[in-house]
C-alpha cells in the first residue's frame, strides 16, 4: 500500500522545496515533470543521436558545397573504389559488401533488443558479440580501403592525382568520423555485453522494490528510477541498440551521397 | 503493421520475423542502389533512385529497427522535426556554392 501512495503522488512539491543545491536545481529544472514517457537512458541516447545527426548533416554538407563549387573535375567514385577481382575492375565492390556487412550487424542487434525484451540474457548478449564482430570486419575492411587509397592511389588531404583536392579532404573526415563511431560502437557493445553476461542488469529491482520508505520519497523515486533503468527489461540493450542502428543509419548516408552521386 | 503487443512503455514485443524482413528488405534496397551504380544509370533516374532508395532505408532503420514507429508522438516529433533545419542549411550552402563556382570560373582559369 505504501509503494502505492508513493507512486501516485508525485513527491513534486517536497523536493522543489526541500532540496538545495545542485540537486535543487535540477528538481526546480525538471519540476518533476516529464516529457517524454520513456527511461531517461533512452531519452538521452535519443538526443545524443539527434546532436550527431547534425554533426554528420554538417559534414555531408561541407561535402555538397565543396564539390558543387569546384572548378576541377571529381574523381569518380565508381572507379576510385573499384577492386580487381578475377581480371575485371568491379566498381564499388568493397562499398558495397561493407554496406551488407554493417546492415547484417544492424539486424543482429536488433534480434539482440529482442531477446532482452524477451529477458533472454545469454542470446542477447551472444548476438551483440556478433554484432561486435561484424562491426570489428567493417572496420577492418574500411582499414584496408583507406591503405589502398593512401598507397596505391596516392589520395591525400590536400590533393590526388585523379582529379578536385577536396575529395581527399572529404572522404578522409566523413568516412573516418564514421570509422571512429563504429569502434567507439564496438566497445561499447563489448562492454555491454559482458556486463549483461556477468549479471550487473540483473538484481537492482528486487532490491528496490524491497525499498518502500514514505518518509523519504527522493529516496524511493530515486530507486523507482533505478529499478526502471535496470530491471530485468535490460533496456541498456535497446540503448546501445540505438546507437549502433544510427551508424548504421549514417552509413546509408554516406554511402548514397559520397560513394554513389 | 504486424501484430505488436506493448508490454510496457516503451517496451515491445515483436515477431523475430519482422526483423528478417526488413533486414532482407534493406538487403535488396542496398542491391538496388548498386545496381544503379553498375549500370551506369545517369542523369535525373541516378540521382533520383540514390535518394529514394537511400530515404526507404533509412525509414525502415529509424522506423522498425530503432522502434520510432512505436514510441509516443512527442518523442517522434522531438527526434524528426529538429533535422528538417538541416535542409534550410543544405539550401543556403547549395546556393553559396553556386555562387562560389561561377566566381572562380570568372577569376581562376
Amino acid at each position: 500500500m505504501s509503494s502505492m501512495t508513493t507512486r501516485a503522488a508525485p513527491p513534486s512539491t517536497q523536493t522543489s522545496a526541500s532540496a538545495t543545491g545542485l540537486r535543487g536545481l535540477v528538481a526546480d529544472w525538471s519540476s518533476d515533470r516529464q516529457t517524454f514517457h520513456v527511461a531517461w537512458g533512452k531519452a538521452m541516447m535519443w538526443f545524443f543521436l539527434l546532436s550527431d545527426t547534425f554533426v554528420f548533416g554538417s559534414f555531408l554538407t561541407g561535402y555538397m558545397t565543396v564539390r558543387m563549387s569546384t572548378t576541377v573535375p571529381w574523381p569518380n567514385p565508381s572507379e576510385v573504389f573499384a577492386l580487381h577481382v578475377g581480371g575485371a575492375d568491379i566498381p564499388l565492390l568493397l562499398i558495397a559488401i561493407m554496406t551488407f556487412v554493417l546492415i547484417t550487424s544492424s539486424g543482429s542487434m536488433a534480434m539482440a533488443v529482442n531477446c532482452a525484451y524477451r529477458r533472454d540474457r545469454v542470446n542477447a548478449a551472444r548476438l551483440m558479440f556478433v554484432t561486435a564482430a561484424f562491426g570489428v570486419l567493417f572496420v577492418g575492411m574500411q582499414a584496408f580501403e583507406w591503405t589502398k587509397l593512401i598507397m596505391d592511389e596516392g589520395v591525400r588531404p590536400w590533393g590526388n592525382p585523379m582529379g578536385a583536392a577536396q575529395f581527399g579532404s572529404s572522404f578522409f573526415m566523413i568516412t573516418g568520423f564514421h570509422g571512429l563511431h563504429v569502434s567507439a560502437g564496438v566497445i561499447y557493445l563489448l562492454v555491454v555485453a559482458v556486463r549483461l553476461l556477468r549479471g550487473k542488469y540483473d538484481d537492482p529491482l528486487a532490491a528496490a522494490s524491497q525499498r518502500p520508505s514514505p518518509g523519504g520519497s527522493e529516496q524511493a523515486s530515486g530507486g523507482r528510477a533505478l529499478a526502471h533503468e535496470s530491471k530485468g527489461h535490460y533496456q541498456i540493450v535497446e540503448i546501445t541498440g540505438l546507437y549502433w542502428h544510427f551508424v548504421d543509419l549514417v552509413w546509408v548516408f554516406i554511402f548514397a551521397l559520397f560513394y554513389l552521386w | 503493421m504486424h501484430p505488436t503487443s506493448d508490454t510496457h512503455a516503451g517496451q515491445q514485443q515483436h515477431p523475430i520475423g519482422l526483423y528478417l524482413k526488413v533486414w532482407a528488405l534493406l538487403f535488396v534496397l542496398s542491391t538496388m542502389s548498386y545496381a544503379v551504380d553498375y549500370y551506369h544509370l545517369q542523369g535525373l533516374w541516378r540521382w533520383g533512385l540514390i535518394l529514394l532508395f537511400m530515404l526507404l532505408k533509412a525509414g525502415l532503420i529509424v522506423a522498425v529497427f530503432m522502434h520510432l514507429a512505436w514510441e509516443r508522438l512527442a518523442l517522434i516529433c522531438a527526434i524528426l522535426l529538429p533535422p528538417l533545419a538541416l535542409i534550410v542549411l543544405v539550401g543556403l550552402m547549395a546556393s553559396e556554392a553556386g555562387y562560389v563556382h561561377l566566381t572562380r570560373l570568372l577569376f581562376f582559369r
